[in-house]
């Protein structure tokens, strides 16, 4: 078996057993990135030298015993993530010329495991997109289907982990940005409890969504990944200050007596059909292992797309204001005054979608709106989260499909945002209500990877990353690859 | 809710972005096609509903001891400036 | 100002807190460092950076709420005021916008003719400070300083209570002895750590509607809170007796100038588009808390004065000089409990010690002459040590020679005379060497009598005791 089609678990134990050595791992990765990212483009920087001396720090670390189970192990974080002394674009032309002073958290942490530097991802600008689309480095490719998207905004990191360019990567999701291109690719895309990890260091777009994540090809992956980014952190004031479980260790719980509950709500108009039978089935699936399945209805569900594009793009409206042309990021050239260099500046930073949400945000927040379209729909996502707790009463996960379709074609809905942002009508849920959710890989629809999503209560990763790792030792849709990219 | 060139204009103002003639159409179109999508917003009931601002309820705001951490790194933090001078931040003139 | 017309004006009173880290981040708030060398990352606003609130910040602003008699909310939301501007680095100031931490209080300030008055607190919220623009030197550009911007402030909204000028100076003094006293502001306000803008309107006597309001910016000191506001009133007066109407408008005093003009960065309408920040949970204060923090709060002045004017038998006018700060009435009540005259001690704390602590622009902290020294000074003229005239002559030597008041007189040789011989011998050596005004004295002329006394103080070197020379002098001029 070549290395690149070992799980990031299998090769930390590699590395552990001293098969090979984290340079070795390392230069192996590199040079698919070398060779596969032009037709990709899922990189937008690839940090060779630092990934390089990190191996050798590694290699050092395990040599003298001290390593843990992901030292030596390759990464990619996605470009939203500041990295001190390496280009943070956030996928934008704002930010094309940014170099980070420090780390985010996220980074600290994984680089204290650790784990090994690849390179930055690419994504949609400032995580705003479905289908990686909207960056400022061009489209990444679905490794699937080159002639489709990976899904979006994580999609650089999907498409890398996908291709096998790197073991896993990391990712953010604010409405799906982790699970839908998780689906689309065929990956284990894992979304933690809002304030599980610490957002610092990880550039805003909207706040009360946000949540950093893995792009994995497998739930142990997730699991060790996330036990070492996860915790409390006192540089963010909404981090959970709770311990955090051993999650590789809570795997092995058994799927029998799992209460499962359907949500009715996403198996309707829009679900694509082959797509939905591979959810039922895993579903099914899932009920022969010992598990209970309901259906439920969470009737305020539907509404979470409106409340997410009322409350995402206020957010963000607020956040991308401090890129202004004055302390970092895209100056216009020759200003002729101070309202010149905010409007040049700005207005050829961002690129259309992100300023379509920043005027959304705007025009939902101003003087006569605000009640009309803000308020209420913090108030409706109140309705949608009670929905959610009145359901957890019930069972333990909620299941249903993470994307109403497979990956589709490059530009074939840049010109509708509207049936772009429905995209994420399975996913942003968790998001308003702060859950974890995760997507597993659960079959194919036209040869492209279909994604199972649960969805858990605040505070159950252990218990959907069991689901997720029992029903990946039951199958193999997440030991699949794409074609072309051995 | 229709906008009109002039609501976008306003809006991207407020929102300091130059918007070229060319695009202009085009956000008129499509804001006014997201302000109408969110509509069905309205017809929710949500009399007595608490507006959530923030996902874990009942989460309250930590609070750090008031010492001193940083030291100056003005120099670091400014080589990301597009214009400084004598650590200063250079702008075009305020007028107050 | 013009007959028939009545001035409503609130005040909007920004105080910084005195913390010694920001509000929202671990950098220093002292004052005067070179440029940004005070700006973090967060204060910079740098993508990915978050706040986290300051505790002590929290503290002081829950001990003003309890010093004015206000509620404090058990939970209150820290909101985003958005807009743009050069020193305002995240294109958004944190601010308290619905639930402010503290709201409805009172403060009562004593007017010139004596009587009191209540002005009404709204609010008082806690925010961030915004950095600085400088124009200076810099060609066509203007340079920012963002050393200050997170700075934590404490805003503090009146209700529009005030109807003068100097109501308003007064209130504000008294919110600035408060503020002082509970140790949250250093009140400095050449460094801007305590400046207020005020919103001024006028209507006509006996109107119950209020008039179209101005609010004017940059007050950074009493007097030209007096001086900006008569100006207001008197431009909005004569615009309206001329036909015009006021307009809604934010408005810059120019103290060079003395005048106020409109800003222009404030030409357009606001909109600040206010939510709550989704990066900071809701402050949730605990009744026990505050009920630590009321037992821990100093004296404050109100009462302090009454006890004064009480327990010391002092006037409220001279009880309220001597409260108008912590530090002045702690230095005014150490002299006088040592030396036991409460009036005595007033005199000469508002007396000699201001006059020369003004003299010298010093602050009461370093006074030459410490309490115990000037209790001390006292003290000699409570036992007859030296009189009251010769005491200020020993305490400027104190002042300048930081001596007590023993050893000046020691050294000097001041202490009075009042052996009955020696003041005797004195007097008989007076009036030998002044026969003429001696017999006109015996033939009646009673008023010589001072010539008499000067004659003896000076023989004495104003030493001997007044009361003595007196006694003797009539005794001894009556005759044989």
């Amino acid at each position: 078996m070549s290395l690149h089609h070992a799980t990031a678990a299998e090769i930390g134990r590699g590395l552990a057993a001293r098969e090979y050595s984290s340079v070795e791992v390392t230069r192996h990765f590199l040079e698919r990135i070398e060779r596969a990212n032009p037709a990709l483009n899922a990189f937008v920087t690839v940090t060779a030298e630092r990934a390089l001396a990190d191996a050798q720090r590694a290699d050092a670390r395990i040599a003298r015993g001290k390593g843990g189970l992901l030292t030596g192990v390759p990464l990619a974080h996605k470009d939203i993530f500041c990295t001190t002394g390496i280009l943070t674009s956030c996928g934008s032309r704002m930010l094309a010329n940014f170099v980070a002073p420090y780390d985010a958290t996220v980074v600290e942490r994984l680089d204290a495991a650790g784990m090994v530097l690849l390179g930055k991802t690419n994504m949609d600008e400032f995580a705003m997109g479905s289908s990686n689309e909207t960056s400022h480095y061009g489209p990444v490719r679905n490794p699937w289907d080159p002639a489709r998207v990976p899904g979006g905004s994580s999609g650089g990191s999907a498409a890398a982990v996908a291709a096998r360019l790197a073991p896993v990567a990391t990712g953010t999701d604010t409405g799906g940005s982790i699970r839908q291109p998780g689906a689309l690719t065929g990956l284990t895309g894992f979304k933690p409890t809002y304030g599980r990890v610490s957002r610092y260091g990880m550039i805003a777009f909207a706040s009360s969504l946000d949540q950093a994540g893995v792009l994995a090809q497998s739930a142990e992956d997730a699991a060790l990944v996330l036990g070492a980014m996860a915790g409390h952190d006192a540089r963010d004031s909404t981090s959970v200050d709770a311990p955090v479980p051993d999650y590789a260790a809570g795997l092995d719980r058994p799927v029998k007596g799992l209460k499962i509950g359907i949500i009715r709500e996403f198996f309707g108009d829009g679900l694509e059909a082959e797509t939905g039978a591979a959810v039922r089935a895993a579903i099914e699936a899932f009920r022969r292992e010992g598990a209970t399945v309901e259906e439920l209805s969470l009737p305020n569900l539907p509404l979470s797309v409106p409340t997410y594009y009322v409350v995402a793009p206020a957010e963000c409206s607020s956040n991308l204001s401090r890129f202004d042309g004055v302390r970092f990021g895209h100056r216009c050239r020759d200003p002729k005054d101070l309202m010149d260099l905010y409007r040049r500046s700005r207005g050829e930073g961002f690129g259309v979608e992100v300023k379509r949400r920043i005027m959304t945000g705007t025009y939902v927040l101003s003087a006569g709106y605000y009640d009309a379209y803000y308020l209420k729909a913090q108030k409706v996502r109140s309705l949608i989260n009670a929905d959610f707790r009145r359901a957890f009463a019930r069972v333990d996960v909620l299941m249903g499909p993470t994307a109403p379709t497979p990956a589709f074609a490059i530009g074939a809905k840049t010109d509708d945002p509207i049936l772009m942002y429905l995209n994420d009508i399975y996913t942003i849920g968790a998001n308003l209500a702060g859950l974890p959710a995760v997507s597993v890989p659960c079959g194919l629809s036209g040869g492209l990877p279909v994604g199972l999503q649960i969805i858990g209560p605040h505070f159950a990763e252990e218990r959907l990353l069991a689901a997720a790792h029992a029903w990946q030792r039951l199958t193999d849709w997440h030991r699949r690859m794409p074609q072309g990219w051995a | 809710m229709t906008l009109t060139r002039r609501d976008v204009e306003n809006i991207a103002h407020l929102a300091r972005l130059e918007i070229t003639e060319a695009e202009l159409p085009v956000y008129v179109g499509s804001l006014s096609a997201i302000l109408a999508f969110v509509e069905q917003l309205a017809a929710a009931p949500t009399t007595d509903v608490v507006p959530m601002a923030h996902p874990l309820e009942g989460q309250r705001q930590p609070l750090r001891e008031d010492r001193v951490t940083e030291s100056d790194r003005h120099g670091i933090y400014q080589a990301n400036a597009p214009a400084v001078e004598a650590g200063l931040y250079l702008v075009p003139k305020v007028i107050e | 100002m013009a007959n028939g017309w009545e001035t409503v004006i609130g005040l909007e009173i920004h105080a910084q807190l005195a913390t010694r880290s920001k509000i929202f981040s671990g950098s220093a708030t002292a004052y005067g460092a070179p440029p940004n060398a005070q700006a973090n990352l967060v204060d910079l606003g740098y993508p990915g950076t978050l706040p986290v609130l300051n505790r002590e910040a929290v503290l002081m602003a829950v001990r003003f709420g309890l010093a004015i008699g206000a509620t404090i909310a058990p939970r209150s939301v820290f909101a985003r005021k958005n807009y743009f501007y050069p020193d305002l680095p995240k294109g958004y100031q944190i601010s308290q916008y619905e639930l402010p931490v503290v709201a409805r209080g009172a403060v009562e300030i004593l007017l010139e003719d004596g009587s009191r008055k209540t002005v009404g607190v709204t609010r008082a919220h806690l925010e961030e400070d915004a950095g600085k623009s400088l124009h200076e030197g810099l060609g066509r550009m203007s340079g920012i300083d963002l050393n200050r911007a997170g700075t934590p402030l404490l805003e503090i909204v009146s209700e529009p209570d005030m109807r003068s000028a100097r109501e308003a100076v007064a209130y504000m003094k008294k919110i600035h002895t408060l503020v002082r006293y509970l140790e949250i502001c250093d009140g400095n306000m050449q460094e801007g750590s305590f400046r207020c803008d005020a919103n001024v309107s006028v209507r006509r006597a006996g109107a119950q509607e209020y008039g179209t309001r101005c609010e004017i910016k940059n007050l950074n000191s009493f007097r030209f809170v007096e001086r900006a506001i008569n100006h207001e009133v008197e431009r909005q007066v004569e615009l309206i007796e001329g036909g015009g109407k006021v307009v809604q408008e934010t408005r810059l005093y120019d103290p060079d100038r003395d005048e106020t003009r409109p800003m222009r960065s404030k030409e357009e309408a606001n909109d600040y588009r206010y939510f709550p920040d989704p990066d900071l949970l809701p402050l949730e204060i605990d009744a026990a808390f505050v009920a630590e923090l009321r037992a821990g709060l100093p004296e404050l002045p109100d009462a302090k004065a009454a006890r004064f004017a009480r327990e010391h038998g002092l006037s409220e006018y001279d009880a309220g000089v001597l409260t108008a700060s912590r530090e002045l009435a702690a230095y005014y009540e150490e002299v006088a409990a040592g030396a036991g005259e409460p009036k005595l001690a007033a005199n000469w704390v508002m007396g000699e010690l201001s006059g020369f602590l003004n003299r010298d622009g010093l602050e009461i902290g370093v006074a030459p002459v410490g309490a115990a020294a000037l209790a001390g000074l006292l003290k000699r003229i409570v036992d007859g040590t030296i009189s009251g005239k010769l005491a200020k002559d020993v305490f400027e030597a104190m002042w300048s020679e930081r001596k007590d008041a023993d050893a000046v007189i020691a050294e000097r040789g001041l202490r009075q005379i009042t052996d009955t011989g020696a003041i005797e011998q004195a007097i008989r050596d007076v009036m030998a060497a002044n026969p003429g005004q001696l017999a006109d004295y015996r033939a009646g002329k009673d008023k010589l009598f001072g010539f008499f006394v000067g004659q003896v103080m000076k023989a004495t070197a104003g030493k001997a005791n007044p009361a003595q020379v007196n006694e003797l002098l009539k005794k001894l001029l009556a005759g044989p």
